[in-house]
């Protein structure tokens, strides 16, 4: 119990460590880049606003010197502190928490679909490994891969917004239900979430039904699935209770390493649905050239990986209780 | 490079058994995979389109040519239709893939010497040079690639080589973790001890012989990121983040992204083109990866 107390601090530790790290790769990039450092922070406002400049590089303390600048920069971010943004007038943490949810809602959404039904598909394939249905898990598998995400999207607005008028295709919530009651509005974001995390959910689909299936294979090869057979278990009994758990392992970690490229799949996916996230702040700030709020959105989902691969370490424990002590 | 160095372990054969090196080896199960080969054709068929194609069909792909929003296959002159602004799209389409390919290959090539080296080094000299590195790999890690290269390629101004660049940047990673198990691995085996023992210094034996031996992972990991960076450059050309002047296929999509309802084709066929070159790649990686790992083949 202790050493999985004292492994656990040490992976938080680890954890801090690398935001600290993101902090400063910010600070290197907001010097590297051509230009004032006072011009980068207030993007291109047409420059001749001096005294604004003068008040920028006062708040920032740009004037001081680098390590110095170095370590006030890295205080205030710890502090919730990320600049204010120019372009929308409001701190930049204040306008990141108000389009965080959006983002992770969407992210969850199509990772824990993707996870669930990938297993489940991955698990019917392995089953009959040379049939023809586990051959179109395969090919299926490589065909979500390689379809752009945005692309993908863009056929469902057209399937949708054109041929079959079911769905809506933009936004998160639908303007006329303004003031509606909890359950009506929590109903209608559900309505608007199906399409974009469908279409981020594909790739990923694709990914964990072809990753479930080689790993069951593996797994249902092993001696200890011909004892379960041997003692005469049934076989709903040997494939989800003593191959799954341990075929899901190399999921588990996949699924931790992965949610970087989900945030960067929801980027795309947000532009194409016009889903008030991450992804569009992201995209606002670039075309406002509003770099504390984009620099401010690198390091919150930098943020949000680093808490899902703690997350799945910890799972990691839950299912192989070998790694508990480590 | 000629195989079949110091590295190699001499093969335990039965006599009547040919035996080939594990490249000829490689080529003959790679021929007998359908897939990778289809991928093969495919990738060369697009290859080849691109380089002779726009000499071929002389209309400038930025040009306005006939009304806004013709649909395809009406108008002979132009057979896919044009864009919101009446370009073109088959024109697009073949000067497109240009900068699609040329980018992504140029941006995996980045990647994967970024990768390889770094992997290298920390595999080779372990120690605190593994423990730093390491932590490297874990940062660039937890940065969600594409929200990365658009920051680089924002600050940076885009051109096609901040372009390539930012791609390199953002998707070596995983290279990396792979060159450095391989040359943890390698590093302790016999053949890297005897190389030693006859005094080759630390840049022959990564070089020279533990490099060669760890090639067949690395070129499939490769293949996976030329695949890779492909995506990385059509979104980010998708969300208008890459040189303005160069037509490509992303920033096709992006461009008629407010009017797909109107032009479903100035965004379907450069789409699937990008789907098409991908897939090449990922069937012709997956072969390789087949061929490539002889531990694969006892299954």
């Amino acid at each position: 119990m202790i050493r999985t107390l004292g492994s656990i601090l040490r992976r938080l530790a680890l954890a801090a460590g690398l935001v600290l790290a993101v902090l400063a790769l910010n600070f290197t990039l907001i010097h590297a880049a051509p230009g004032d450092a006072a011009e980068v922070i207030a993007g291109e406002m047409g420059g001749a606003d001096e005294a604004a400049m003068a008040s920028i590089r006062k708040t920032y303390g740009l004037d001081k010197p680098l390590p110095q600048q170095f370590f006030t920069y890295i205080g205030k971010s710890l502090q919730g502190d990320l600049g204010t943004s120019y372009t929308f007038s409001r701190p930049v943490t204040e306008l990141i928490l108000g389009r965080l949810w959006p983002t992770v809602l969407l992210v969850l959404t199509a990772l824990i679909s993707a996870i669930v039904l990938g297993t489940l598909l991955g698990v019917w394939a392995s089953r009959r490994p040379d049939s023809v249905g586990s051959g179109a898990v395969t090919i299926f598998s490589l065909i979500g891969y390689s379809m752009p995400v945005f692309w993908t999207g863009i056929l469902l607005v057209i399937l949708f917004g054109k041929v079959w008028p079911i769905m809506p295709i933009a936004g998160m919530r639908d303007v006329r239900l303004t003031g509606a009651d909890a359950w009506t509005s929590a109903l209608d974001v559900a309505h608007h979430l199906v399409l974009p995390a469908t279409t981020l959910g594909i790739i990923y689909l694709a990914q964990y039904s072809r990753l479930a299936r080689t790993s069951m294979l593996e797994v249902l090869g092993s001696d200890y699935i011909r004892t379960a057979r041997a003692k005469g278990l049934s076989e709903a009994r040997i494939t989800f209770k003593h191959a799954l758990r341990n075929a899901m392992m190399p999921l588990v970690t996949i699924a931790g390493l992965q949610f970087g490229n989900l945030i960067s799949g929801a980027v795309l996916v947000e532009t194409v649905f016009a889903w008030p996230g991450l992804g569009t702040l992201a995209l606002d700030a670039i075309l406002g050239r509003d770099y504390p709020t984009l620099l401010g959105v690198l390091t919150f989902s930098a943020v949000l990986v680093i808490v899902a691969n703690l997350l799945t370490d910890l799972s990691y424990r839950w299912i192989d209780p070998r790694l508990r002590g480590r | 490079m000629t195989m079949g160095t110091v590295g190699t372990p001499a093969p335990i054969a039965p006599a009547a058994i040919e035996v080939l090196s594990p490249w000829r080896e490689g080529w003959r199960v790679f021929r007998s995979n359908k897939a990778a080969m289809v991928g093969l054709v495919l990738l060369c068929v697009l290859v080849l389109t691109m380089l002779f194609a726009p000499s071929l069909y002389a209309v400038d792909a930025m040009d306005i040519v006939a009304a806004p929003f013709t649909p395809p296959f009406v108008n002979p002159e132009v057979w896919l239709g044009t864009d919101y602004l009446g370009r073109d799209v088959l024109a697009g389409i073949l000067v497109g893939g240009r900068a699609t390919l040329l980018v992504g290959l140029a941006a995996a090539g980045v990647a994967v010497s970024i990768g390889v080296t770094v992997g290298a080094l920390a595999g080779f000299f372990g120690g605190w040079v593994d423990t730093s590195l390491s932590r490297l790999i874990e940062l660039f890690q937890v940065l969600p690639a594409l929200l990365f290269a658009m920051v680089l390629v924002t600050l940076f101004q885009p051109s096609l080589s901040v372009v390539v660049f930012a791609i390199g940047l953002v998707a070596w990673t995983g290279t990396a973790r792979l060159a450095r198990a391989e040359f943890l691995r390698l590093r302790g085996m016999e053949f890297a001890s005897a190389a030693r023992a006859m005094g080759a210094g630390p840049l022959r034996l990564m070089l020279r012989e533990i490099l060669p031996n760890a090639l067949p992972p690395l070129i499939v990991s490769a293949s996976l990121i030329v695949g890779a960076a492909i995506l990385f450059e059509a979104g980010l050309s998708f969300l208008g983040l890459s040189d303005p002047n160069v037509m490509s296929w992303g920033m096709m999509i992006g461009n008629n992204r407010r009017n797909v309802l109107d032009c479903w084709w100035a965004v379907t066929f450069p789409g699937a083109a990008i789907f098409l070159t991908v897939l090449s790649v990922s069937l012709l990686g997956d072969g390789l990866n087949d061929a490539l790992n002889p531990r694969l083949h006892l299954r």
